[in-house]
């Protein structure tokens, strides 16, 4: 289905590492422990060089996401504008922290320094959909939105796995 | 030349040096932590900061080049400051242990703090907390005490070239680790041990035998025996404030003794016996057209790097175990039965300047009948210890001579604990095996010192062999990267894994004295030169040997219980190509 | 339609691999094609939207925009079109930068002005398409401005107050050009920089041109970028690079964002004539994965150039080589500082390396490398256009040209604004800006972000330039502006912004690592209320922190091996220098007078309002709210975590915090 990640790199080429790691990442989601080993192979850096890239970059995740990923800014603008209130309600909303994936595998939160859309502070953003200007109170119908949607998935015989 | 001035005295220093060097070129010391000699330096700990004119911040000793004209200041209040602000700060998240610190007394940090007088906690908070790795067999990681200087990543990772552990994760959350956090024991490690030689704290440290060896010595159908590797003898007086470089061999033997061990042998006679039955397969492979090039197989460091990375070359490995296991086998099997004593009560310590002999030791393959052959493993550190524990004065106490047979050895084993050492015992000897005649000189100067490399050309009886020596495992890819491509031109290859062979091996005393590795070198090559004999078959308890036990070298009997075989164990990796 | 490539020229084509040194003149100066002249010149007009047959839409439609329901609008805009079976062209150009009024669409009708209409949601299309296209009038419920003459009723976009005390230098084309567009950009006066640079400048006269302009980074240090390319210039190697930083991470800035997204030619253009004046042959954009807009749009850029041989070898037949790539960041603040992006390029963790060798002489892979931030190369081709003269005459002594800000927070016109250098921060806050909204008090101003400072009422008369920020302890860093109200904490504003450095630390030198840490927990103690702490020393250590606050921070300053730890204590320090009265409140006082700590707050319901409806206690995670259905609630303060939920949730206002 996919091509061969590993034909756009030569081989031993270390400075391909970081672009390896985020089509791998694009492609599963996260990081499986077998791609990095594989990774390591192919640009000749042992296993703990590449793990200790992935862990050092926000970017990278070495555990699947969940289907929805809600994204709360932390930025400056968004901060004084209450974003901490927001991610307390996206948290307790969902029963999770900052980082973590619900056990239903079905939201996970992030925070991001700065979604840069500044100017409709606070925004969260939701898989593709931003929404800007949020309140604590909108937070409940907004999460109810994604949690129908799966339903209404699942009632129709989607598959409701976390991102592949 | 370039002038600069340093604490107001004017300094002339070479013009490249580093301000950490002009300083101490002047008797100015400047404390360092993250400074590794010979490489590129990071500049993370920041503990040598001074205060250069002109300059915004503090500047990092180590890393910041000289310029004439500079103005230095080392120690002014704004320096004084820093540095003790950063020793704070290191200390504050570091286990407040020391008492029972296996590096109490022996620690940069505790150092330190004693020299910045650090004397409350002004900054308190949270503090990291890791659980002990102590997965392998050889070497405990301990990561709520490391502060992160870095220095065992690069010298796994840029001196050894192993990479077992890196930095991980970032900000406070940084460790120090194996990818995913797992035991070393299924990492890339290959338990060489060089990082505790760095590791400015305990962070990491060998994996403590002594409480094995004191049963065994409490154990009163136990046979205990002691045998002693060639680079111990050179170093352990280190730890006692000798000069570096002092041979310690009779005192040594007292201690071991005193410790209550029935016989105290000598694994340089192993040593020999090694070279005899090592020269002889290489005389065998190279004449009847056997796998070459034949690498040496004494330093278990290196056999796991081949066998963990090479699998594929493992047939060029020598099938002699490594000295210390034959003394063992010996042990177990020639001297019991010559005894009269089961060998399952024999118990065999080896001292050695080695953590990965831990993990060797344990090598299934390496059992005769079922029995190791070693029992445990001691580092010169862990001896050293031994000896306080038991109240010995080790600098007090008087020399006495190993045990017999096992005990005699020729000059030619008392090089093995150093770097090309083994290669020039056995050219020693494979030249006399070649010829029936004496090899007059038997310095080979081609194949000592500290290069990473050294390779040379010897004729004997019109063959040329093409012999190298690699000092340092992290020289070893270039040559092994050759063999498998076929395009290798040697004969004979020696590598050991720790740079300088043996006596910088990474059970040997801690310090950061430069100059060590060279005097400890020098002391091996005094006791061969000193030597009556000094070629390995000239050992009259190996000709005994091989007369009353072995027959002669590749026996059936040698075979039996002084070879062994290796295993691939490079990971089979899964392809994980998307569908 | 067309492009340049396709106009056929009285001599032979221009292509990649037979360049033509005159191909840039030829495309915008129609007297240099004898016979096709007005062909030139009509396709020209076309570009610039000058001349139109049929309506344009133009839709700005960058990130900001599209958070803002741009694409929306857009496909509201082709529905309605094909409904009502118009013709008419729809553009997606970059953003004009006024976020608070975006979604912007302008509509140009044959022979018209641009009208400029702003806050259009997609329930506007179809009022708009009947009020413009149909019935060819404006549509005045949203009109915003027009670039036309202007009107008392309908201005000229730059007679606006939130455009008219700006200079837009490198986002002069931001929201007026498609940025996809690599023939509008030509006939916008695109690539004249580089053609002049190639056919009449020396790379040492680009050089010299640069360091007369006195343009300086502006990516946070103000580092003179004609130094470090004459540095780069001087050394000899086979090998040069020309990185460009675009890994913008600054929470609460997006101005190379918005080159990249609206006027990504301007940035390659600047690069080349970087790497043209340094020698560099091979060039890299290092730009934030968070930004795939950015990065799609840019890849689109260096392949159409590539097309035009524009990028390749022997560019426009002078012999100069540049090849560009992307390098996509992987998320991490540290990889602005020059030595950690270059690590990060290599493939490494992106973690600091001391300096000297300085990147100028061996930076990547050992080799002589410049590293500038889009911004700066941004201005590089209006340097070259129009001199250095022209450039140092915008500006102050010493800080010279505009600075782009991403203004925002609480203001009433948020965007991204482009000043000329020494313009006032009160001139940005409040005539740009419009003030604060919901008649707050204004309180202080956020400046460079992480590594910045806040900077009250006090110094708001303060010149935006490099040395004067720092004279009241702020820095002008990569730009953000963010601007505060009563109703921010100080104390508050400091923990967030040393959060964000301890998260972003890179690890490597223990004065950021370890010092950024305490440092924050130092401050953490201040708003902490230690109800049910049973150790009184834990209590005490809150002014144990405070006594060796300064001292740390010092050391921090020092002795970190980086920009990020050297600044990190600065948000601490300013916020102690100009709000030293509301620290000492929260110490001793045990207040918070923004009501944002909350381990300070008390929540209360009035009883005389609570109607007993129950919300509040469903809310209530910790089952601190207690009281029968239809009766006055209660707080019990000992279950009560402050979390506001309930003074959220309540319909009736009967819950208040103080």
């Amino acid at each position: 289905m996919h091509e061969n990640i590993f034909d756009h790199y030569e081989k031993k080429d270390k400075s391909s590492l970081i672009p390896l790691l985020q089509d791998v990442q694009a492609i599963y989601g996260y990081l499986p422990e077998d791609a990095l080993q594989e990774i390591s192979d192919y640009v000749g850096l042992p296993l703990s060089r590449v793990y200790g890239v992935a862990t050092f970059y926000n970017q990278f995740r070495l555990t699947p996401l969940g289907k929805n990923v809600v994204r709360i800014c932390r930025g400056t603008a968004c901060h004084v504008k209450n974003s901490a209130n927001i991610l307390y309600s996206v948290e307790t909303e969902l029963g999770i922290q900052a980082g973590q994936t619900t056990r239903d595998k079905l939201f996970t939160i992030e925070t991001v320094a700065c979604i840069g859309a500044c100017s409709i502070a606070p925004v969260i953003n939701i898989n593709e959909e931003y929404y800007g200007r949020v309140t604590t109170k909108e937070i409940p119908k907004i999460i109810k939105k994604y949690r129908s949607e799966v339903q209404k998935e699942t009632a129709s015989g989607k598959v409701t796995e976390g991102v592949k | 030349m370039v002038e600069l001035t340093i604490n107001n005295i004017k300094v002339k220093a070479e013009e490249g040096m580093t301000i950490l060097d002009a300083a101490k070129s002047v008797g100015i010391a400047v404390p360092t932590l993250c400074h590794l000699k010979d490489l590129i330096p990071s500049g993370a700990c920041r503990i040598c900061s001074v205060e250069v004119e002109g300059q915004r911040g503090l500047i990092p000793s180590c890393a910041y080049p000289i310029y004439e004209g500079m103005v230095v200041e080392t120690n002014s209040p704004r320096v004084r400051v820093a540095r003790k602000t950063i020793v704070e700060l290191l200390i504050e998240n570091h286990p407040q242990d020391c008492l029972i610190c296996v590096r109490n007394g022996n620690c940069e940090l505790q150092d330190l703090s004693e020299k910045y007088s650090i004397r409350e906690h002004r900054y308190k908070g949270e503090h990291k907390d890791h659980a002990v790795d102590i997965s392998s067999a050889s070497l405990e990681r301990d990561p709520a005490k490391c502060i992160l200087c870095g220095r065992c990543v690069r010298v796994c990772g840029e001196i050894q070239k192993v990479g077992a552990i890196d930095f991980i994760n970032r900000g406070f959350t940084s460790i120090v680790s194996t990818p995913y956090n797992k035991g070393l024991n299924v990492s890339d490690c290959i338990l060489c041990g060089q990082c505790i030689l760095v590791c400015p704290t305990a962070s990491l440290r060998e994996k403590s035998s002594l409480k094995t060896v004191s049963d065994a010595l409490n154990h009163r159908k136990k046979y205990t025996i002691a045998q002693i590797a060639p680079a111990v003898r050179a170093t352990l007086g280190e730890e006692f404030n000798m000069p570096l470089g002092t041979d310690v061999t009779g005192k040594l033997v007292t201690g071991l003794r005193r410790l209550g061990f029935k016989r105290v042998f000598d694994t340089n006679f192993a040593a020999d016996l090694t070279i005899m039955e090592e020269a002889h397969e290489l005389i065998k492979r190279i004449t009847t057209g056997g796998t070459l090039p034949m690498f040496t197989s004494c330093c278990p460091g290196w056999v796991k790097y081949l066998e963990q990375n090479y699998g594929d070359l493992l047939e060029n490995l020598s099938t002699c175990k490594s000295p210390h296991e034959m003394e063992g086998a010996l042990l177990k099997s020639y001297f019991a039965k010559k005894m009269g004593i089961d060998p399952k009560d024999v118990f065999v310590v080896s001292i050695m300047p080695c953590t990965v002999k831990k993990y060797e030791s344990a090598r299934p393959e390496l059992n005769v009948e079922s029995l190791t052959e070693v029992d445990a493993v001691l580092t010169t550190r862990e001896l050293v210890r031994f000896f306080n524990i038991a109240g010995i004065e080790f600098a007090d106490l008087g020399e006495s001579e190993f045990d017999n047979p096992l005990g005699e050895s020729t000059g030619a084993a008392a090089i093995f604990g150093t770097s090309g050492g083994v290669m020039e015992a056995a050219l020693r000897t494979a030249y006399y095996q070649l010829t029936n005649t004496h090899l007059e000189n038997v310095d080979f100067e081609q194949v000592r010192g500290l290069q990473d490399i050294k390779e040379s050309t010897i004729s004997i009886n019109g063959l040329d062999l093409n012999i190298a020596v690699v000092n340092g495992i992290g020289n070893a890819a270039q040559i092994l990267d050759e063999v498998r491509e076929g395009k290798s031109k040697y004969h004979f290859v020696e590598v050991m894994a720790c740079p300088g062979g043996c006596i910088n091996g990474g059970g040997q005393p801690i310090h950061q004295k430069i100059d060590k590795v060279i005097e400890r070198m020098k002391a091996l090559y005094e006791i061969d030169k000193k030597m009556l004999l000094r070629r390995s078959y000239e050992n009259e308890s190996i000709k005994k040997l091989y007369a009353e036990f072995l027959g002669e070298p590749g026996s059936h009997v040698s075979h039996e219980i002084l070879h062994t075989h290796y295993i691939d164990r490079r990971k089979t990796r899964k392809i994980v190509n998307p569908k | 339609m067309k492009s340049f490539l396709e106009i056929k020229y009285n001599i032979e084509n221009h292509t990649p691999v037979n360049p033509k040194e005159d191909f840039i003149a030829k495309c915008t100066n129609p007297k240099l094609n004898p016979g096709q002249e007005n062909e030139v010149e009509q396709f020209n007009k076309e570009l610039r939207y000058e001349i139109n047959d049929v309506p344009v839409i133009f839709i700005g439609m960058d990130t900001s925009a599209l958070a803002s329901g741009a694409g929306k609008v857009k496909a509201a805009f082709e529905k309605e079109l094909k409904e009502k079976n118009i013709e008419a062209k729809i553009v997606a150009t970059g953003g004009i930068g006024f976020g608070t009024l975006e979604p912007f669409v302008d509509i140009k009708l044959p022979g018209e002005d641009r009208v400029v209409y702003s806050q259009i949601n997609e329930k506007d299309v179809p009022k708009l398409v009947e009020s413009v296209l149909i019935k060819k009038e404006v549509f005045t419920k949203k009109v915003f401005a027009t670039y036309g003459k202007g009107t008392d009723t309908l201005p000229n976009i730059n007679e606006t107050p939130f455009f008219k005390p700006q200079l837009r230098v490198v986002l002069e084309n931001c929201g007026i050009i498609k940025p996809e567009s690599i023939d509008e950009y030509i006939a916008w006066g695109g690539f004249k920089a580089i053609d002049k640079a190639l056919r009449l400048l020396t790379p040492a006269e680009v050089v010299n041109e640069i360091l007369k302009s006195g343009l300086r980074g502006r990516g946070g240090g103000g580092f003179p970028a004609g130094k470090k390319w004459d540095l780069a210039l001087k050394q000899k190697s086979e090998i040069k690079y020309l990185v460009c930083n675009a890994d913008e991470g600054d929470p609460g800035a997006f101005m190379d964002r918005s080159v990249l997204e609206s006027d990504p030619y301007k940035l390659v253009e600047g690069m080349m004539i970087g790497a043209y004046a340094i020698g560099a042959s091979y060039g890299y954009i290092y730009c934030r994965a968070e930004y795939p807009l950015a990065i799609e749009r840019l890849q689109k850029t260096i392949d159409k150039c590539k097309e035009y041989g524009l990028l390749g070898k022997n560019i426009l037949n002078s012999g100069f080589n540049f090849e560009l790539k992307i390098k996509k960041g992987a998320g991490a603040f540290v990889c602005g500082e020059e030595t950690a992006l270059l690590a990060s390029i290599e493939g490494k963790r992106g973690m600091p390396k001391p300096r000297p060798p300085y990147p100028s002489i061996a930076g990547l892979w050992g080799k002589p490398t410049v590293i500038n931030n889009v911004e700066t190369l941004a201005n590089i081709s209006s340097i070259i256009n129009r001199g250095s003269d022209w450039f140092s005459s915008i500006g102050t002594e010493k800080s010279k040209g505009t600075k782009v800000f991403a203004l925002s927070g609480k203001i009433t016109n948020s965007g991204l604004v482009e000043v000329p250098m020494g313009i006032t921060l009160e001139e940005v806050v409040f005539n740009i800006g419009g003030g604060i909204p919901d008649n707050k008090k204004f309180k202080a101003v956020q400046i460079g972000g992480p590594s910045g400072g806040c900077l009250p009422e006090s110094v708001i008369k303060t010149q935006v330039d490099y040395e004067s920020l720092k004279g009241v302890g702020a820095m002008m860093g990569s730009g953000g502006f963010v601007v505060m109200d009563e109703d921010t904490c100080m104390v508050d504003i400091a923990k967030f912004f040393l959060t964000f450095i301890q998260s972003e630390s890179c690890g490597k030198c223990v004065p950021c690592r370890e010092g950024t840490k305490r440092m924050l927990e130092i401050i953490e103690r201040i708003p902490k209320s230690y109800k049910g702490t049973t150790n009184k020393l834990d209590e005490l250590q809150r002014f144990k922190g405070i006594i060796y606050l300064n001292r740390l921070s010092n050391v921090i300053r020092d002795t970190s091996l980086c920009g990020l730890g050297q600044s990190a204590p600065n948000p601490v320090l300013s916020g102690l220098q100009y709000f030293k009265d509301e620290y000492e409140e929260h110490l001793y006082e045990r207040k918070c007078r923004a009501g944002v700590c909350k381990d300070l707050l008390t929540y209360s319901i009035d009883n005389t309002i609570c109607s007993g409806c129950g919300v509040c206690v469903r809310k209530c995670s910790t089952e601190a709210i207690i009281g029968e259905k239809g009766q006055a609630h209660y707080i019990i303060q000992d279950k009560c975590i402050k979390c506001g939920m309930c003074f959220e949730a309540c319909r009736f206002d009967a819950v208040s915090v103080n």
